[in-house]
C-alpha cells in the first residue's frame, strides 16, 4: 500500500511503487486538473508541488511522493500562503485572458506558483528560464509571462 | 419527416432567413398546459431561456482554444439584445440542426466558424428576440412593433410595463418561427467588436474544464493500443502473456488498428502494452525514407504537373524578361503535437453507442462510430468535450474508431489514450513539400512571369477524392494559386506525390508551406531587382487590402529605421481564404543560433468579433508556424517515424517566445477566419530576416536543416 497526502487529504493505494504520481492523481483520486502531456517530463502539463517544489508528476513515482505533501491545481479553495499564490496567479491568468485550449495551463500555473513562492518579484529572465519546461502549443507565452508579472505585483497588462 | 429532419429544416429556414415557419424541437415546457418550471425553454436550437432569464447558447463548434465558445455567443447575444456576460454556454451534440450550413457537416476546421456562422447566429439571436417580443405582445395585447427589447428585458413604452425574456420564453418557443427578421446594421453593434472575456477561461485556470482525456464514465476501463510502426503494416500475431501479468491489466484484444491492452487505469494499460510481443507484416512501405521521398519529389518537380492556374503566357514571358530566377524549395513532414494527446471514450450498449471525444468532427465521429458499432447513425450520441489543441489533427476519427471497437469487444465503456509517442508516430502529417519556382522581372523590377510547381501529397485523395478537379487538390496549392501580386503571366502546377505516409490538415493546410516558398522567392526577386523587400512587394501588389496591410505592418514595425546591433528584419505577406496577414519578424543569429525578438502583424480579417481573441489567435498561429520553421521536422526511416516525443520533436518554448505587436485593420466587411491566418507568413518573414542578417537564403525548412545548404 502507498499512502499519499494530496491537497491535505490522505489517500491509500494498492499500486506498484513505481506508478507515476500523475496517474494516481488522475485515475485513482479523480483529480483531472493535472494533465498528461508527454509522460517523460518534457512538457510540464503534469506539474504539481511536492513539499512546495514544482515537479513533473509523470516522472515522479508514488513511492517518491510518499511522506510528502502533494499540491495540485485543484487547491483553489484551500487555506495557506501557497494556495493564496495559486489563487493570485489564477486571477492574473483570467485578467490577462491567458488560456486558449487551456490544456497546459494547470502546469504553467503550478510552475509559476513555485517560482513566486521562492522569488516573489522575479525578473523577466527568471520568468522565461523557469517557464522553459512548460510547453504551450497554443503559443500563449506572451500572456503567460504577462500574467506572472501581474501576479508578482510588478504591473498590469501592457 | 423525422423530428431531426424537421429541426434541420427549421435551422436552415432561420439561418437562411427564407420560407415558412415550422415548429421544431419544442420542449414540453413550451406547452401552455404545462406550468413553467425551472427548465429552460428552447426558443430555437441555439437559444434556451430559463424562467429566471438565464440564457444558454448552444455552441455547435468545437472549442480548441480558438474562442468559438466566446465568439458565437457574442454574435447571438448581440442580436438577441442580451448581455453576453450573463450568457451560459453548452456544447451541441452531434445532430442535424448543428450541421454547418456551408460545409454540410458538423465540424470545426479551416478557420470557418466565424465566416460560416456569423449570419446564421445573428438570425438565431434575432429570431429568438422577435419571437419573445411576439409572445409579450400577445400577452399584453399590443402590437409587437411598439415593444422594446434590450438587455434581456421587453418593455412597453406606452404603459411602462417591463418583463424579462424568461417570462415569455415558453410562450415564445410555441410560436411560429418568423420567416424574416431584421438584423442590426454593423454600426449598431454594441457587443460585437468589444474585448469581452472568454467564457471558458475561468474553467481553464483551476482544472475544472473537462477535456476528452478527463472523461470518466461509470465502469470505464482504459486502453492503450499498439499499432504497427510502419505505415500500412499489419499485425500478424501477438503474445499477450507478459502483458496480462501486469497489475491492473484486464484483457488484451485485437482491433482493426492494432492490439489493445485494457486495464483499470491508464498507466497499467500503457505498461501492459509495452509488455506485448507483436509480430508485424511491415507491408509495402518498409523501404520508405524522407531521403527517398525528397529525391523522388525533386525528380517530379522537373516534370509538368496538373494545371491549377494558367494566366497569360508564361512559356514566352519567362525567357523574355530582363532578369530570370529559378529556385527549388523543400520542407519536411510535420506532426501536430497538440498538448492533449489523442483520445476518445466510447460505450456500446443496449443498441446505442455513446462517444465522448475532443473532436473537431462530430458528423464524422458519429458516422465512424455507427459503422464500427454496426448501429444506425441516430443511435450514436456524440458528446464533444473541450479540446486540448486541435490544429486539424482532431478532425480525424482514428481514436473514436478504436474506442468504439474496443468497447464493443469488452462490453464496457473504454477510454483509448494515445501516448505522446503514439500521437507523434501515428499522426496525419503535414506533407513533405518540394516547390520549383521560376520568375522573370522587367527592367523596372516588376514581376512579369511566375511559374510555381507544387509537389506534395494530397489530403483530399483520402478524405474527399471527388473534390480533386483536373488533377488539382486545391488544398495542396492553397497559398500558391491565389497571390496578392499582380503578375500578367502566371502558371501554377500541381504534382500529386502520395507515398503511403498519411497526410492531413495541419494549421493553414497548403498555405503553411506554399507561402514559405512564394514569399522567400519574392524576397529573392526583390534582391535581384536591387530593391528593398517592402518596396518591391509594394510595387508588385495591386490589391488595396493587401497594400494597406503591408503598409500598416511596415509602419508599425518601423521598417527602414535602425535596429539594435545584430538584429535584422524580414517581411512577408500571405492570405488565408480572403483574410490577409502581413508580418515583420525581427531576429538575431548570434553564433548561428536564431532568436526572434519581435513579430509585428497587420491583419485584415474583416469585421472583428472580439479583438482580444483575434490577437490571441494571431499570436498563436504565428508561434505555431515559427516553431515549425525553427525546428519542426518529422523524419521517415524504414517506413516509420523517427521522432518520439518533445525531446526529439522540439517546439518553441517560453525563452524563445517573441514579443508581439498586432494591428487589426479596420473593416466593415464580413468577418473572416483568423485561427490559421498568421501561420503562413511567419516562416518566410523569419527566413527573410536570416537573409538580411547573413546574405544566405534558406530554401529548406526547418532552419536547422536549411542553414546547411544556405
Amino acid at each position: 500500500m502507498v499512502s499519499l497526502e494530496i491537497n491535505g487529504e490522505r489517500h491509500e493505494f494498492d499500486v506498484p511503487p513505481e506508478m507515476p504520481l500523475l496517474w494516481a492523481i488522475r485515475d485513482l483520486v479523480g483529480l483531472t486538473g493535472t494533465k498528461f502531456g508527454c509522460g517523460v517530463a518534457e512538457c510540464g502539463c503534469c506539474t504539481v508541488h511536492l513539499d512546495g517544489e514544482a515537479v513533473r508528476s509523470c516522472a515522479t513515482s508514488v513511492a517518491q511522493a510518499a511522506g510528502k505533501t502533494v499540491t495540485t491545481i485543484d487547491v483553489a479553495g484551500s487555506e495557506g500562503a501557497h494556495a493564496a499564490i495559486v489563487r493570485r496567479l489564477q486571477d492574473a491568468w483570467v485578467a490577462e485572458q491567458v488560456p486558449q485550449c487551456g490544456y497546459c495551463q494547470s502546469g504553467q500555473i503550478m510552475e509559476a506558483a513555485a517560482l513566486l513562492a521562492k522569488s516573489p518579484h522575479p525578473s523577466d529572465e527568471q520568468i522565461a528560464s523557469t517557464m522553459a519546461g512548460n510547453i504551450c502549443r497554443c503559443g500563449a507565452y506572451q500572456r503567460i509571462h504577462a500574467a506572472i508579472v501581474r501576479a508578482s505585483g510588478r504591473g498590469a497588462r501592457a | 419527416m423525422s423530428e431531426q429532419t424537421l429541426r434541420r429544416e427549421t435551422f436552415l429556414k432561420i439561418a437562411g432567413g427564407a420560407g415558412l415557419a415550422l415548429g421544431f424541437g419544442i420542449p414540453r415546457t413550451a406547452d401552455a398546459a404545462v406550468p413553467e418550471t425551472s427548465v429552460p425553454a428552447a426558443v430555437n436550437a441555439y437559444v434556451k431561456i430559463a424562467p429566471d432569464n438565464t440564457v444558454t447558447i448552444v455552441v455547435s463548434k468545437s472549442e480548441m482554444g480558438q474562442g468559438v465558445a466566446t465568439g458565437l455567443p457574442m454574435i447571438v447575444a448581440e442580436e438577441l439584445e442580451y448581455p453576453y456576460e450573463r450568457v451560459r454556454i453548452e456544447f451541441a451534440p452531434a445532430a442535424p440542426e448543428y450541421i454547418d450550413p456551408v460545409m454540410h457537416q458538423q465540424a470545426t476546421n479551416g478557420s470557418t466558424t466565424t465566416p460560416h456562422m456569423f449570419e446564421p447566429m445573428r438570425r438565431m439571436g434575432a429570431t429568438a428576440r422577435t419571437m419573445l417580443a411576439a409572445a409579450a405582445a400577445q400577452r399584453w395585447g399590443v402590437d409587437p412593433a411598439t415593444l422594446v427589447t434590450k438587455d434581456g428585458y421587453i418593455s412597453d413604452p406606452a404603459t411602462g410595463r417591463r418583463a424579462s425574456y424568461g417570462t415569455f420564453a415558453s410562450a415564445a418557443a410555441a410560436l411560429p418561427v418568423p420567416a424574416n427578421v431584421t438584423l442590426k446594421s454593423f454600426d449598431a453593434f454594441t457587443q460585437i467588436g468589444q474585448r469581452k472575456a472568454r467564457k471558458d477561461i475561468p474553467l481553464k485556470v483551476d482544472g475544472r474544464a473537462k477535456y476528452g482525456m478527463d472523461v470518466k464514465v461509470p465502469g470505464m476501463v482504459y486502453a492503450s493500443v499498439q499499432k504497427p510502426p510502419v505505415f500500412g503494416g499489419k499485425v500478424v500475431s501477438y503474445d499477450a502473456s507478459k502483458a496480462l501479468r501486469v497489475k491492473g491489466v484486464k484483457r488484451v484484444v485485437q482491433i482493426a488498428s492494432g492490439v489493445a491492452v485494457i486495464a483499470d487505469n491508464t498507466w497499467s494499460a500503457m505498461q501492459g502494452r509495452y509488455a506485448l510481443h507483436v509480430v508485424y507484416d511491415d507491408g509495402p512501405n518498409a523501404g520508405l525514407s524522407t531521403e527517398k521521398i525528397y529525391a523522388d519529389a525533386a525528380a517530379l518537380a522537373r516534370k509538368p504537373g496538373a494545371v491549377a492556374v494558367d494566366k497569360g503566357n508564361v512559356a514566352t514571358a519567362l525567357p523574355a524578361g530582363a532578369k530570370r530566377l529559378d529556385a527549388l524549395y523543400r520542407g519536411p513532414y510535420l506532426a501536430h503535437a497538440a498538448m492533449e494527446p489523442l483520445n476518445a471514450t466510447a460505450y456500446v450498449h443496449d443498441g446505442v453507442c455513446e462517444v465522448w471525444a475532443p473532436t473537431q468532427a462530430q458528423t464524422a465521429s458519429q458516422a465512424t462510430a455507427a459503422k464500427v458499432a454496426g448501429l444506425p447513425v441516430d443511435r450514436v450520441h456524440v458528446t464533444t468535450t473541450y479540446l486540448g489543441g486541435g490544429f486539424g489533427r482532431k478532425g480525424e476519427v482514428d481514436a473514436v474508431a478504436d474506442a468504439v471497437e474496443a468497447s464493443k469487444l469488452v462490453g464496457a465503456p473504454v477510454k483509448v489514450v494515445y501516448t505522446r509517442e503514439d500521437d507523434m508516430q501515428h499522426d496525419f502529417y503535414r506533407s513533405t513539400n518540394t516547390a520549383a519556382l521560376s520568375a522573370a522581372l522587367d527592367p523596372s523590377g516588376k514581376i512579369v512571369a511566375w511559374s510555381h510547381r507544387v509537389v506534395n501529397a494530397s489530403i483530399f485523395r483520402r478524405v474527399f477524392p471527388n473534390a480533386i478537379q483536373n488533377g488539382v487538390d486545391r488544398i495542396s496549392v492553397a497559398g500558391a494559386a491565389k497571390l496578392l501580386y499582380d503578375i500578367p503571366n502566371m502558371r501554377v502546377e500541381y504534382v500529386e506525390h502520395d507515398v503511403g505516409i498519411p497526410v492531413g490538415f495541419w494549421r493553414a493546410p497548403g498555405a503553411n508551406w506554399n507561402a514559405f516558398a512564394v514569399e522567400s522567392f519574392v524576397d529573392e526577386l526583390a534582391h535581384a531587382a536591387g530593391q528593398d523587400p517592402y518596396a518591391f512587394r509594394r510595387a508588385n501588389i495591386k490589391d488595396p487590402r493587401g497594400l494597406a496591410a503591408l503598409d500598416a505592418v511596415a509602419e508599425k514595425a518601423g521598417w527602414g529605421k535602425p535596429l539594435p546591433r545584430g538584429v535584422h528584419r524580414g517581411i512577408a505577406i500571405a492570405q488565408w481564404d480572403d483574410a490577409i496577414a502581413a508580418e515583420v519578424v525581427e531576429a538575431s543569429f548570434a553564433g548561428g543560433v536564431p532568436q526572434v525578438h519581435r513579430i509585428v502583424i497587420a491583419a485584415d480579417c474583416g469585421l472583428v468579433i472580439n479583438p482580444d481573441v483575434v490577437e490571441a489567435q494571431l499570436q498563436s498561429a504565428a508561434i505555431y508556424g515559427l516553431s515549425a520553421a525553427l525546428t519542426g521536422k518529422i523524419t521517415i526511416e524504414r517506413g516509420r517515424v523517427v521522432q518520439n516525443n518533445f525531446y526529439d520533436y522540439t517546439v518553441l518554448r517560453q525563452p524563445a517566445a517573441p514579443r508581439f505587436e498586432i494591428e487589426l485593420m479596420p473593416s466593415k466587411e464580413k468577418p473572416l477566419g483568423v485561427g490559421e491566418l498568421s501561420t503562413p507568413a511567419v516562416g518566410p518573414a523569419f527566413a527573410n530576416a536570416y537573409f538580411a542578417a547573413t546574405g544566405k537564403r534558406l530554401r529548406e525548412l526547418p532552419f536547422t536543416d536549411g542553414v546547411k545548404s544556405a
